[in-house]
């Protein structure tokens, strides 16, 4: 977790370079979500007033957006596609491999706060079905022990 | 003379390995004490064979895929610089007959040129269209889409010429040309090869688009699930402010046009055009009512163009070459190439881009091989999440958009996803459901409500629950869906589910046909 004084003063750099864009919100947002990983809900009053918003429209903006999240993720977030295209090569059972070998459902944090898991709905990557990613890195044709050698990398990482 | 070698940048390559294989071929050479030029390249879209390295020869570019790391000392001991043969060998790339047999005008350059370098573009027929167009009076430059016969490739396929029209007639000192690039239907990456591949190309588009219509700034709405796109995107608009080709003083016209990249955050709805300008202006992603309709009254209250990636880079080309020249492709009123993409569980997965009017048959067997996983095909769904489902005995429909709506399915944006007979269609028809209740923007009762009772209905019927009365209970429910919804998301749910339904009534545990009607 940031600092509070750390977060806020990021959130004021943040929302002063971009509240003048048209349609600010969207980019100010992702601005607080890339540094800090989330947008945490005490960042909401500030972006509100910068922007002469309502606190519940910024909340209503973040809720909407399956992207955004208010809640700090895993140091990695796996994406694992759901959608037809990588249903038809056995997504499924890779998604029931990933939950076991996690242990974590869908948006979950594993307890050592090293991976959360989000489903993500095509990754424009069905021709190599199925699909993740993590973080910005992508995987495609992942098989159980594709995901367990990635997994395992990262572990021995971090 | 150093040798010049290709490895695609593409993120489906890099999904497969391509940066390491890139960066083994750099270890090698140096180590070995050779002189190469490593380029990155957009990908020819053949995926089976990806990571796909080609090498630079007398006699034209030699492939060689799929390639991985540990084949690359073998390569050089093999005297893949000369072009020599090995067991990753596929000879010359253009002859392949997967690429020989396709008609590529929007991806002409695909695969073949580095995608952030300007000076190629242009040597490779880059911004001529654009040349063209800034000597050209805005109505005629809409004459020449809309003689092109293009229509737009989003999933619509509502023609563009009159689309542009509208704008163009529409007086406003402010006016916005927004390129759709959610790309969120699954089974479709021709957006994104076009982003990651030729981003110039789109970039040339957008600003034709603004000459024709008078509008000044652009914005392309990307998924965030892009970020290969987005670093490309951003490169190119850089270069092409640096070359005037964006800006004040567009190659001293005194025209101007503005060009900026801002990213969606996850919500397929928000690929819906009035959906996206919301989500554009900063708001919750709510479907907006029509009229008024987004060419009037669209981005923050102006005019707006809002086109799809590939209408808008398919733009260049037909200022290049004439509307005519785009049009003489096809057939019917379905005009130009479709970027088809084939994915699922297909033995060739790519992209293929040809002419209007082949049988979806030709796509799946002569392109695609037949599944992968050499089962026989048993379904596959067109256009996305939204596509119907069609059996074997409907794989002899044109790829035409009248005759796809001929037999209640879609083409929308060219994505096919191929399934064996080990699917159960009973269950891709609760997904459908799911999907639509996960992704409603909430307005309409019958998509936010309808979409989850709808899952549940047909859990009962895999659970073999009163099958009887929940049948039509479920045709009831989709007949709400289309006759309730504001948006295709509601009101095309049911394609996949009822399709599923007709085609495969066995999967929902009814044992013959005139009983699931
Ligand atoms: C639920 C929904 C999702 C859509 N998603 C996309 C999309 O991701 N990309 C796209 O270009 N069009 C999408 N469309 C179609 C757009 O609303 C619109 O028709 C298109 O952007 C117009 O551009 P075009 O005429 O060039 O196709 C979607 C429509 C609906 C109803
Ligand atoms: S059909 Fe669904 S997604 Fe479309 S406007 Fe209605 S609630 Fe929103
Ligand atoms: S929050 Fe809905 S998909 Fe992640
Ligand atoms: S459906 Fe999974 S990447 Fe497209």
């Amino acid at each position: 977790m940031t600092e509070p004084g750390i977060m806020l003063s990021t959130v004021q750099d943040i929302t002063t370079a971009l509240k003048d864009k048209p349609g600010a919100l969207l980019p100010i947002l992702h601005g607080v979500q890339d540094a800090l990983g989330y947008i945490p809900v005490d960042s909401i009053p500030h972006i509100a007033k910068a922007l002469n918003l309502s606190r519940a429209e910024v909340h209503g903006v973040i809720s909407f957006y399956h992207y955004f999240r208010d809640t700090p993720p895993g140091k990695h977030t796996i994406h694992l596609c759901r959608a037809e295209s990588c249903q038809s090569r056995g997504s499924k059972q890779l998604e029931n491999h990933v939950k076991n070998k996690l242990a974590i459902d869908f948006h979950e944090t594993t307890p050592d706060g090293k991976f959360s898991l989000e489903p993500v709905y095509c990754l424009g990557n069905c021709a190599c079905s199925p699909a993740m990613q993590i973080g910005n890195e992508i995987y495609g044709r992942v098989s159980p022990d594709l995901f367990d050698n990635a997994i395992n990398e990262l572990r021995e990482l971090a | 003379m150093s040798t010049t070698i290709y490895v695609p940048c593409d993120s489906s390559a890099i999904s497969l390995g391509a940066d390491r294989v890139a960066a083994a071929i750099a270890y090698e050479a140096e180590k070995r004490g050779i002189a190469i030029q490593l380029i990155r390249n957009g990908s020819r879209g053949l995926f089976w064979l990806e990571p796909l390295v080609e090498v630079v020869t007398g006699k034209g570019r030699v492939g060689y895929g799929p390639v991985q790391v540990s084949d690359v000392p073998g390569l050089f001991d093999a005297a893949f610089l000369q072009g020599e043969p090995h067991h990753r060998s596929l000879g010359l790339i253009e002859e392949l007959d997967y690429l020989k047999k396709q008609q590529r005008l929007t991806f002409a350059r695909i695969g073949k040129t580095d995608p952030v370098n300007l000076d190629e573009y242009v040597i490779n027929d880059g911004y001529r269209g654009l040349t063209n167009a800034l000597s050209m009076a805005p109505q005629d430059i809409v004459k020449h889409v809309t003689d092109s016969g293009l229509r737009g490739r989003g999933g619509a396929a509502f023609p563009t010429g009159i689309k542009w029209n509208t704008v163009l007639n529409t007086p406003d000192e402010q006016k916005y040309i927004v390129c759709n690039a959610d790309e969120g239907d699954s089974g479709t990456f021709s957006d994104r090869m076009v982003m990651e591949g030729d981003p110039f190309v789109l970039i040339e588009g957008m600003t034709i688009a603004g000459l024709a219509v008078g509008a000044t700034q652009g914005y392309i709405y990307l998924r965030v699930e892009y970020p290969h796109a987005h670093a490309a995107l951003n490169t190119a608009i850089e270069k092409a402010y640096q070359a005037d080709y964006l800006g004040n003083n567009i190659q001293s016209s005194g025209k101007k046009f503005d060009l900026e990249v801002r990213l969606g955050a996850g919500a397929y709805i928000c690929g819906e055009e009035t959906s996206l300008m919301e989500s554009l202006e900063g708001k919750r992603g709510l479907v907006r009512f029509k009229p008024p309709l987004p060419a009037i009254s669209g981005l923050f209250g102006k005019p707006t163009v809002i086109n799809n990636v590939i209408s808008l880079a398919s733009v260049p080309i037909i200022l290049d070459k004439g509307g005519d020249y785009y049009r003489n492709f096809g057939m019917g009123r379905s005009r130009g190439t479709l970027p088809v993409q084939l994915a699922g569980n297909i033995k060739y997965p790519g992209l293929v881009e040809l002419a209007f009017g082949l049988t979806l048959r030709e796509l799946l067997y002569d392109f695609g091989g037949g599944s992968a996983t050499g089962r026989p095909i048993r379904a596959v769904q067109v256009g996305g999440p939204l596509g119907a489902y069609l059996p074997e005995s409907q794989f002899d429909t044109l790829v035409d958009y009248e005759a796809f709506a001929g037999i209640w399915a879609v083409l929308g944006h060219g994505g096919i996803v191929v399934f064996d007979d080990t699917v159960d269609m009973a269950e891709m028809a609760r997904y459908s459901m799911e999907f639509c209740a996960i992704e409603s923007c909430g307005k309409c009762t019958p998509c936010r409500i309808g979409s989850t009772r709808g899952y549940e209905v047909i859990d009962d019927i895999i659970n073999g629950r009163d099958v009887n009365k929940n049948i039509p209970l479920l045709r009831d429910l989709c007949d709400t869906l289309l006759n309730g919804s504001l948006c295709a998301l509601g009101g095309m749910t049911p394609y996949p589910v009822l399709s599923a339904l007709n085609h495969f009534p066995e999967d929902f545990g009814i044992s013959d046909k005139a009983n699931a009607a």
